[in-house]
């Protein structure tokens, strides 16, 4: 049986999976954007805390995730249910490249541009949502880009303790040596990333300051 | 402010010293008194701390020693962001906002001081009138401008809240030579009508004799001499006469006011 016809057959299941892979990818995505965006502009304004915090996540990122798994597995309420453990390891692995693009590119706007808003009396609140930000938003929509296309290949580890999402398919083909159904699991996989991939480059050109 | 008559000094440095942590002073023991409506010209070659002394008035640099008064208080009792507001700012790198309309660039003080949209469309309008800039310019942005109109904003916008006060930091010093006289001309009349105080950095002999009711010429951190126009011309002081040399050979074709 070839791909496609295995794909049509189980079809309801391939977009049940599809959606749960989302599913995880966007809660944890969702996440990491609402507590790296703000550790990020943190970082700019107590740059005592900007080795401390780049560091804990630079450590985070090279964490094997199945290890990850494995250590959140005993937390309470997180260990509970495996979605909730694979949506919090996700947003762990998130968070670097949301973090260190939203310093960065608030680190690149044109210091001029900063020093003419604080001598204009811009307080520090005006500065950062009427200049830095938008200034920076297409390097933090690129830190989101690469963020996402990352959990979605992380993702379909998920399936290991349970947590569903295409990487059933992948993990069900690899205990039944059968390409076919490896192929069910990572062909969505793929084509989920080169869509993430897609959408938010054009969002981060559409909203880079020209 | 208060109605004193004239040469009430508006900013008063009492023996202001500036230093970056673990560094040379780079403002050693300044007194200095800028009076009202007067345009101070600081002179000095780079590094001589004329920068860092305009950055101590609107206190983007606080100054580790000394005391500075801005209209007679000193700078504890100011509110930042108050004092900032009073104070136009204008810079050689200009420093628009990228993302803003020059309209939006222009208008970005008084909108934050919540002034109705209406008159601040008319006050964008008046201004770039006396910047000499065409109205139509205001849905425009930064970048599709050239230097010297962006150079005009960039005065457009510090007058914006008609502040009394204007710090100038070598705004004409990326401008080719003809752009740059004309913005020089140009705003010599509109210091005239404005009667602003103005202090104004510069490198440049020229300008400052073209622009200075008073030079004062710093030099590694210290002011050396504070005099006229006149009296600098004809000063004595080594590091005066320095200066009128290096530039003499440009200055026997030049017919200065």
């Amino acid at each position: 049986m070839n791909i496609w016809q295995f794909i049509l057959q189980n079809h309801a299941e391939v977009v049940e999976l599809t959606l749960e892979h989302i599913w995880l990818v966007g809660l944890s995505t969702v996440l990491a954007v609402v507590i790296g965006i703000p550790l990020g502009i943190l970082i700019t304004r107590r740059p005592s805390l900007n080795k401390p915090v780049i560091g804990t996540a630079n450590v985070i990122q090279t964490i094997p995730s199945l290890a990850l798994f494995g250590f959140l597995l005993p937390a309470p309420w997180i260990g509970a249910r495996a979605d909730r453990l694979v949506i919090l390891a996700l947003m762990l692995y998130a968070l670097l490249p949301l973090i260190r693009n939203t310093y960065a590119g608030i680190k690149s706007v044109d210091p001029a541009v900063v020093e003419a808003g604080r001598a204009m009396g811009l307080t520090d609140r005006q500065l950062l949502f009427q200049v830095e930000l938008p200034l920076a938003l297409g390097v933090i929509i690129a830190g989101v880009r690469v963020a996402t296309v990352l959990s979605i290949g992380v993702a379909t580890i998920a399936a290991a303790v349970g947590a569903g999402g295409l990487g059933e398919y992948i993990f069900r083909g690899l205990a039944m040596v059968n390409n076919t159904v490896i192929l069910a699991g990572a062909i969505p996989a793929a084509c989920l990333a080169l869509l993430a991939d897609l959408g938010f480059g054009w969002l981060e050109r559409r909203l880079s300051p020209q | 402010m208060d109605s004193n008559p004239e040469n009430h000094a508006v900013i008063e440095f009492r023996k202001v010293c500036y230093q970056a942590n673990g560094t040379d002073a780079i403002v050693r023991d300044l007194n200095l008194e800028i009076r009202r409506g007067e345009m101070l010209v600081l002179l000095g070659r780079s590094g001589s701390g004329k920068t860092t002394t305009l950055k101590l008035i609107n206190h983007l640099l606080a100054p580790t020693g000394g005391e500075i008064r801005v209209d007679g208080r000193p700078a504890q009792q100011w509110d930042v962001i108050r004092l900032r507001r009073m104070i136009g700012y204008v810079i050689q790198e200009i420093g628009l906002f990228p993302h803003f309309t020059i309209e939006k660039n222009i208008g970005l003080v008084p909108k934050i001081e919540n002034w109705p949209a209406e008159r601040i469309r008319e006050r964008v309008h008046e201004l770039l009138k006396t910047v000499g800039l065409d109205e139509q310019i205001a849905k425009r942005y930064p970048r599709e401008l050239s230097g010297g109109q962006r150079q005009r904003v960039g005065v457009a916008r510090a007058l914006a809240a008609d502040p009394p006060i204007l710090l100038m930091d070598e705004p004409f010093g990326a401008l080719d030579p003809l752009t740059r006289a004309d913005l020089q001309r140009e705003f010599l009349d509109l210091q005239f009508r404005l009667r602003k105080t103005v202090v104004f950095v510069t490198h440049d002999l020229h300008e400052a004799l073209i622009l200075g009711t008073r030079i004062a010429l710093m030099e590694a951190g210290r002011l050396v001499t504070v005099s006229t126009r006149d009296e600098f011309l004809t000063s004595r002081e080594p590091l005066v006469l320095a200066y009128r040399q290096a530039f003499e050979t440009d200055f026997s074709k030049r017919d200065h006011p």
